[in-house]
């Protein structure tokens, strides 16, 4: 019996010492046979490999790391060359402007640009990357039923001239500031030109998802060696990339839709990164920070996303742009964005990033401050009374709606702030929030709210304001509602701005367009600024190389700098 | 009982000809489509794109004729493509289906062994120190949400002790029959438990019902053993109402544990319906949501043969 119990306690004692060891060891095993892999964390899977057809954010994310775009904003926020050698631009005689002579577009102004791919550039079979390739990826994105998502730039490129195998002519049917953003990017027609034959079945035959491991799909200093749909996807060195060696010798990008296990995953060892771009919430990243500063790097880089309210110009209260300021005047966006985001999301002055090279300083800014909010509403016949609420001579209550997306928790929190902000002031707010596609499909795009609709927009650096501001662009039953200037702003000075702006090539000379774009912008509020989002990138101490954009091109455009080893802390 | 097979296999087509047509009716009729799903995530787009892409995937047409084009597809064999996936419906749902179905027929196999017996204990002596043990683990389990549950079970097994993998199906790289069973513990246990708390409350009440009958009393005056009385008498009698429960869960083998899959990273058919339902990909969702409906009705056309089993009073004509 003695016996017995004795050996029990020599078990038990055994175990618990196992217990420890593995401890101890598995996590310091466990980083160690990391260090020639590396396992990504995303929240969301691809629908397509093919880079032309769908445009989501994950899959920009893992294509940046199997292909190279010819032209990309770097990570200073300047257009740079990936795939081309120089960067073509009027200043430097690589784009000229010229005037057709003949066919549909006789007397009208175009632009010549001329493009050299980059020496060496190799597809994973060992095919250079030639002008045939760009060709055929004009092709595809002309063709209407190729399935294509934009075909804008495709369109705008009306024909392209080959000099030799690398060298190129891009023929733009007109003046744009962005012309040398609009190039093609080459596909592989040697495996492709088969899958298009019928354009139709195009997006259904497509190699990129037929067989997207074969190597001869990219071009970039990885490729894709497997896919697990739903799960992770491969990738391995690609072999005839051109550029700087990537360091590891293995990338998995795992996809976890929920944000809660993709921490907890990070935690356990499951990934080793959590993409800012596709990862953890902001407050769940500064969560972690304060438990776990100790194994990760946090940056915290506000972009290009922008918070904010759209007015519908339509309703009578709102058409008075007193009440619109008073709005602004009216809430605490400093004190929001430092008690919900450790102010980590910057305020938002206009609908431009402060680190877009086109934003200005000079514009009207709506800090907190109620007594002014109050006597613009006063001004505009909207009077206190007893009971706290403004009436109009009629005697009507202002009252204004406000909606969103159902679900989401911050901006939900953020609807009931701001409901607490213009009560002080004597607006009352009535809140609404409706599924996102609901309220994308239907509510904002058929401008059906009634006041106020708060979501956000996904930018580009130096964006063409068109779409969200020209009048041409309010979506009316009319033209089925087209366009995407929801809040229905008509403003004549802004309308020959924008259309000054599309046709001024030289940035010096856009600058000043800029700037008054952003004073009527500031100054008329037909949308009210909230705050830029920043994404939270959690990079365990031992990866260097991360520089997070703010902008809408992936960290991965530059993975080959990825690196792990000791000297990953100096970073 | 052929007779009652044919009938109710018609009525079961039948179900699934309505169901095809109401779920298709009910996804198509959703506000938004899959390219305003593109507009949101891509401001580049130009109404002109959008106008070319609704007529390309055939959104442009009136819902009934939709459907129609789909169906008359169907019946020729093609299921349709799915568009999130970018491949073929039934190629997608392949791998999925094999997934969902390893981690619900383990979990649920787990769950009806465990359950079971716990049940017919727990109802052998009602109000017994044991009987309140378990009715407060199954009352535990059925409050605990499958969300909160699962990452515990995580932050327990995978981020304190290390034990096993957070997520995933496999190690990338390795794999094997070993691997993927590692990468199955925690979700299997996470269903599991929830599972089991709900069966051994319901086989708890009915053996309890039963025992109180004058059979059982019967029984007991033959001299009938204990254990024989809740073996061979309450547990046969009570199983009918069971039979029913487990085969009411049995198209959830097929139809996926969204929440725990989610949670796992485990891309099975209950996260694929899901994220086809909101990604509009109309045809992914259809032939998902009718694979489930097929097989809870199959399930169900079991269950009413093991009742004639279960009970010789019981005929089927």
């Amino acid at each position: 019996m003695r016996a017995s119990a004795n050996l029990r306690g020599m078990i038990k004692a055994a175990i618990f010492l196992l217990t420890l060891l593995v401890l101890a060891v598995a996590p310091a095993q466990a980083e160690e046979k990391r260090r020639d892999g590396l396992t990504i964390g995303i929240t969301q899977f691809p629908s397509t490999f093919n880079p032309m057809i769908d445009s989501m954010l994950a899959k920009s994310y893992i294509l940046a790391m199997v292909r190279r775009p010819f032209v990309t904003f770097d990570r200073d926020w300047k257009l740079v060359c990936l795939l081309c050698e120089t960067l073509p631009t009027v200043e430097n005689g690589g784009a000229t402007v010229v005037t057709f002579d003949k066919g549909e577009l006789k007397g009208r102004k175009g632009l010549r640009i001329t493009w050299r791919i980059r020496k060496g550039a190799k597809w994973g079979d060992g095919r250079p990357v030639t002008v045939d390739d760009v060709i055929f990826a004009w092709k595809v994105g002309r063709h209407p039923q190729s399935g294509v998502a934009g075909r804008e730039p495709f369109l705008r490129t009306v024909a392209i001239e080959r000099i030799d195998d690398r060298t190129f002519v891009q023929v733009l049917d007109k003046l744009r500031y962005d012309y040398n953003q609009l190039v093609p990017d080459p596909m592989p027609a040697h495996l492709e030109t088969e899958a298009f034959r019928e354009p139709k079945e195009y997006r259904r035959r497509t190699t990129y998802d037929r067989d997207p491991a074969n190597p001869g799909l990219y071009y970039g200093p990885y490729r894709i060696s497997r896919i697990v749909s739903g799960s992770h996807v491969e990738l391995v060195p690609n072999q005839t990339w051109w550029g700087k060696a990537p360091s590891f010798k293995r990338i998995v990008v795992r996809v976890i839709g929920n944000t809660a296990a993709l921490e907890a995953n990070l935690r356990a060892g499951g990934i080793d990164y959590a993409a800012g771009e596709l990862g953890l919430s902001l407050d769940q990243a500064t969560a972690l920070q304060r438990r776990a500063a100790n194994r990760y790097r946090f940056i915290f880089k506000a972009g290009l996303i922008y918070e904010h309210i759209d007015f519908n110009l339509d309703n009578p209260i709102l058409k008075d742009r007193r009440v619109r300021r008073a709005l602004a005047y009216g809430m605490d966006r400093k004190r929001m964005s430092a008690q919900l985001f450790r102010g980590l999301q910057p305020v938002a002055d206009t609908n431009i990033s402060p680190l877009d090279q086109v934003a200005s300083k000079e514009v009207t800014t709506y800090p907190f401050d109620p007594k002014k909010a109050a006597a613009l509403l006063d001004a505009a016949g909207w009077k206190r009374r007893g009971d706290g609420w403004r009436y109009n001579a009629k005697g009507e209550r202002l009252s204004l709606s406000l909606m969103t997306t159902s679900g989401h928790r911050v901006r939900e929190q953020v609807m009931e702030i701001l409901q607490a902000y213009w009560r002080r002031i004597g607006i009352e707010i009535r809140l609404k929030t409706q599924p996102a596609r609901v309220f994308f499909g239907r509510t904002v795009t058929q401008r059906q709210f009634p006041a106020m609709a708060m979501y956000a927009w996904i930018s580009a650096p130096e964006s063409n304001p068109r779409g969200t501001l020209h009048s041409s662009e309010i979506p009316t039953a009319k033209n089925n509602w087209s366009g995407q200037n929801f809040p229905g702003f008509h403003n004549a000075e802004m309308d020959r701005l924008i259309e000054k702006l599309e046709v001024t090539l030289t940035l010096r000379d856009r600058l000043p367009i800029w700037r008054r774009i952003q004073q009527i912008y500031a100054a008329e509020l037909p949308v009210l600024p909230l705050y830029f989002r920043a994404n939270p990138y959690v990079i365990p101490r031992w990866l260097a190389g991360i520089r997070p954009t703010g902008h809408q091109f992936s960290t991965t455009l530059w993975v080959e700098d990825w690196r792990a080893g000791a000297d990953a802390k100096q970073q | 009982m052929s007779a009652f097979l044919i009938r109710r296999l018609m009525q079961s087509l039948a179900v699934i000809a309505i169901m095809s047509f109401l779920v298709y009716a009910l996804i198509g009729l959703m506000p938004g489509d899959p390219i305003d799903i593109m507009i949101a995530s891509d401001p580049k787009l130009t109404p002109d794109d959008a106008a070319r892409l609704r007529a390309l995937y055939g959104l442009d047409l009136p819902i009934g004729e939709r459907y129609w084009n789909w169906l008359s597809a169907a019946l020729g064999g093609d299921l349709g493509f799915s568009r999130t996936h970018s491949r073929p419906v039934l190629d997608v749902m392949g791998p999925h289906l094999e997934r969902t179905l390893l981690l619900m027929g383990i979990s649920f196999v787990l769950s009806a062994a465990i359950a079971i017996p716990l049940g017919v204990w727990a109802a052998a002596r009602p109000y017994s120190l044991h009987d309140y043990a378990i009715n407060l683990f199954s009352f535990a389990g059925r409050s605990a949400p499958p969300f909160w549950l699962a990452l515990i079970l995580i932050f327990v097994f995978a981020v304190w002790l290390g034990w096993f993998p957070a997520g995933g199906l496999e190690t990338i790289g390795k794999g094997g029959f070993w691997d993927r069973l590692q990468y199955l513990v925690l979700p299997v246990l996470s269903l599991t438990l929830l599972n089991v708390a709900g069966f051994t409350r319901f086989v708890r009440a009915e053996t309890m019902a039963v025992m109180r009958l004058d059979f059982i009393r019967t029984a007991r005056a033959k001299g009938v053993s204990e254990r024989g009385v809740l073996t061979g008498h309450a547990l046969r009698n009570a199983m009918i109402p069971i039979v029913t429960i487990i085969a009411l869960d049995f198209g959830t083998l097929f139809s996926g544990a969204l929440i725990t899959e989610t949670v796992f990273a485990y891309p099975g058919m209950g996260k694929m319906i899901y994220d086809s339902i909101l990604a509009n990909d109309f045809n992914l969702a259809l032939v998902g949501l009718l694979f489930a409906t097929f097989v809870t009705l199959a399930a169900n056309i079991g269950a009413d043969v093991a009742y004639a089993v279960l009970d010789p009073r019981i005929a089927l004509t």
